[in-house]
């Protein structure tokens, strides 16, 4: 395989633009709270394999777009994508040690993370229903990415993108 | 994709990342500076929303061809006679309105009873739920605006808060962040009513104590703030407590519009153009005098 083949890039792409499909899939009203944050934990997969392809520059774009199609203020998904992206570059060398298992519980860390920066603006701009659901995206997360691992390493097994 | 920041730790960039975020953050939550951008940006990316729609789309065609003959009967049977009532109101419409235009005429009130109509689709409902907002396939090329007045057939749905080429984001009345000046059919009582960022709910505030609302009255917007126009039908009250504990009623609403299942919509109204008219209004105290 060569040092880094354009191709990689755009499977790279591919996968987050299903990421933002699956972000953007109506789901009904019961659920709404119980949506994984998958393009935050495909951010966490690519920083953990790649880390010298993917940046947290690259996760930084990421966010923009999300805050965008999402409709959210611009910048807030921004801020929380690299904020995860900085933390799991932080430990990636440790978190490939870990067993599955042990990755969701650092993964469920991660989301929580990513829920409070969220939670803090909705607190400042003051539309915020003050109990603990906006942490069971964390919860499920957690729970769904021993999937998103297997599936994307795969995908990146398949395509040998390095 | 590319990689930006090769070898060691990114900190510098990280903190300058962050620094950009937070920034963009406060510029787009205090004003409209970077609303170019985000309406750059969210060109480029309704494709993707499409593609988000795909999904739905091929179910709601497959669901079409597999329906049933005897169910697509009673469907029609039922559309049928809904149709023959609405007609006969639409009968009895013909003389009211021209009975309304000659009492406005009269009252010299230049209020136009037909507003501009433009039907769309919904092809996206915003999955963050701290925000109840919907997409809706029609943008500026179609004269979309902001503040816009969206309804079903229902009743008041929302306003649109933001346009992009072809498609729009419509804010629904349940968001937390809405308010919309409303009046009891029954009386003509004014209030208003606040989105409480729960579905289905709305609550109206600083009903007086002594007020007369019932369960069971309809609220239709009152044109007060002049972004809707008047007597569209919003919700229905369902609950009133009166608490001589507090200055002011507790009333809760139910959105007459069905917010999560209406496919099709209505945007009305046409794109405002007063500002030249107001400007030049305030200049010359004549036309001052029409204006008003």
């Amino acid at each position: 395989m060569s040092q880094h083949s354009p191709g990689g890039i755009m499977i790279v792409l591919g996968t987050f633009i299903v990421a933002f499909m699956l972000s953007q899939t109506p789901l009904p009203i019961i659920l709404e709270w119980w949506r994984p944050e998958f393009v935050a934990l495909f951010v966490i997969y690519w920083m953990m394999a790649l880390p010298q392809r993917f940046g947290v520059g690259s996760a930084w774009v990421l966010g923009l777009m999300l805050d965008v199609i999402k409709g959210s203020v611009l910048g807030i998904n921004a801020l929380a994508l690299t904020v995860i992206a900085f933390s799991t570059l932080l430990m990636h060398k440790k978190m490939r040690m870990y067993p599955l298992w042990q990755q969701a519980i650092v993964v469920f860390f991660l989301i929580v993370l990513n829920q409070f920066i969220f939670y803090w603006f909705q607190a400042i701009a003051g539309t915020i229903a003050g109990d603990f659901t906006f942490l069971i995206p964390a919860f499920v997360s957690a729970l769904i990415w021993p999937w998103v691992f297997v599936v994307l390493r795969s995908i990146r097994r398949t395509f040998k993108i390095s | 994709m590319k990689p930006i920041f090769r070898g060691g730790l990114p900190r510098l960039s990280f903190l300058l990342l962050v620094i950009l975020a937070l920034g963009l953050l406060v510029s787009d939550y205090r004003g409209d500076s970077v609303r170019p951008v985000r309406s750059a940006l969210s060109v480029l990316l309704t494709p993707i929303q499409w593609l988000v729609d795909i999904p739905t789309n091929i179910a709601d065609d497959i669901s079409m061809v597999l329906l049933e003959r005897t169910v697509l009967i009673k469907d029609n049977n039922q559309l049928r006679s809904t149709s023959i009532i609405l007609e006969r109101k639409v009968q009895q419409m013909i003389v009211l309105r021209a009975e309304n235009v000659r009492l406005r005429e009269l009252l010299n009130a230049s209020e136009k009873i037909d507003d501009k109509v433009l039907l769309t689709e919904l092809i996206g409902v915003n999955p963050d739920p701290f925000q109840h907002q919907v997409i809706l396939d029609k943008g500026s090329e179609d004269g979309v605006f902001v503040g816009q007045p969206v309804l079903d057939a229902g009743g008041i749905m929302g306003q649109v808060v933001e346009v992009s080429l072809y498609t729009n984001r419509t804010m629904l009345v349940t968001d937390g962040r809405h308010a919309i000046p409303v009046e009891v059919v029954r009386n003509g009582m004014r209030a208003i009513a606040l989105g409480n960022g729960s579905h289905g709910e709305l609550d109206v505030t600083h009903v007086p104590d002594n007020a007369d609302i019932r369960e069971g009255d309809v609220l239709v917007t009152s044109a007060l703030g002049g972004r809707f126009p008047y007597g569209y039908p919003l919700a229905k009250v369902v609950y009133v407590q009166r608490d001589p504990s507090r200055k002011f009623m507790l009333v809760r609403a139910v959105p007459l519009a069905r917010l999560n299942n209406s496919r099709y919509v209505l945007m009305v109204g046409e794109k405002p153009q007063q500002k030249n008219t107001d400007k030049a209004s305030l200049q010359s105290p004549g036309a001052l005098g029409e204006g008003l």
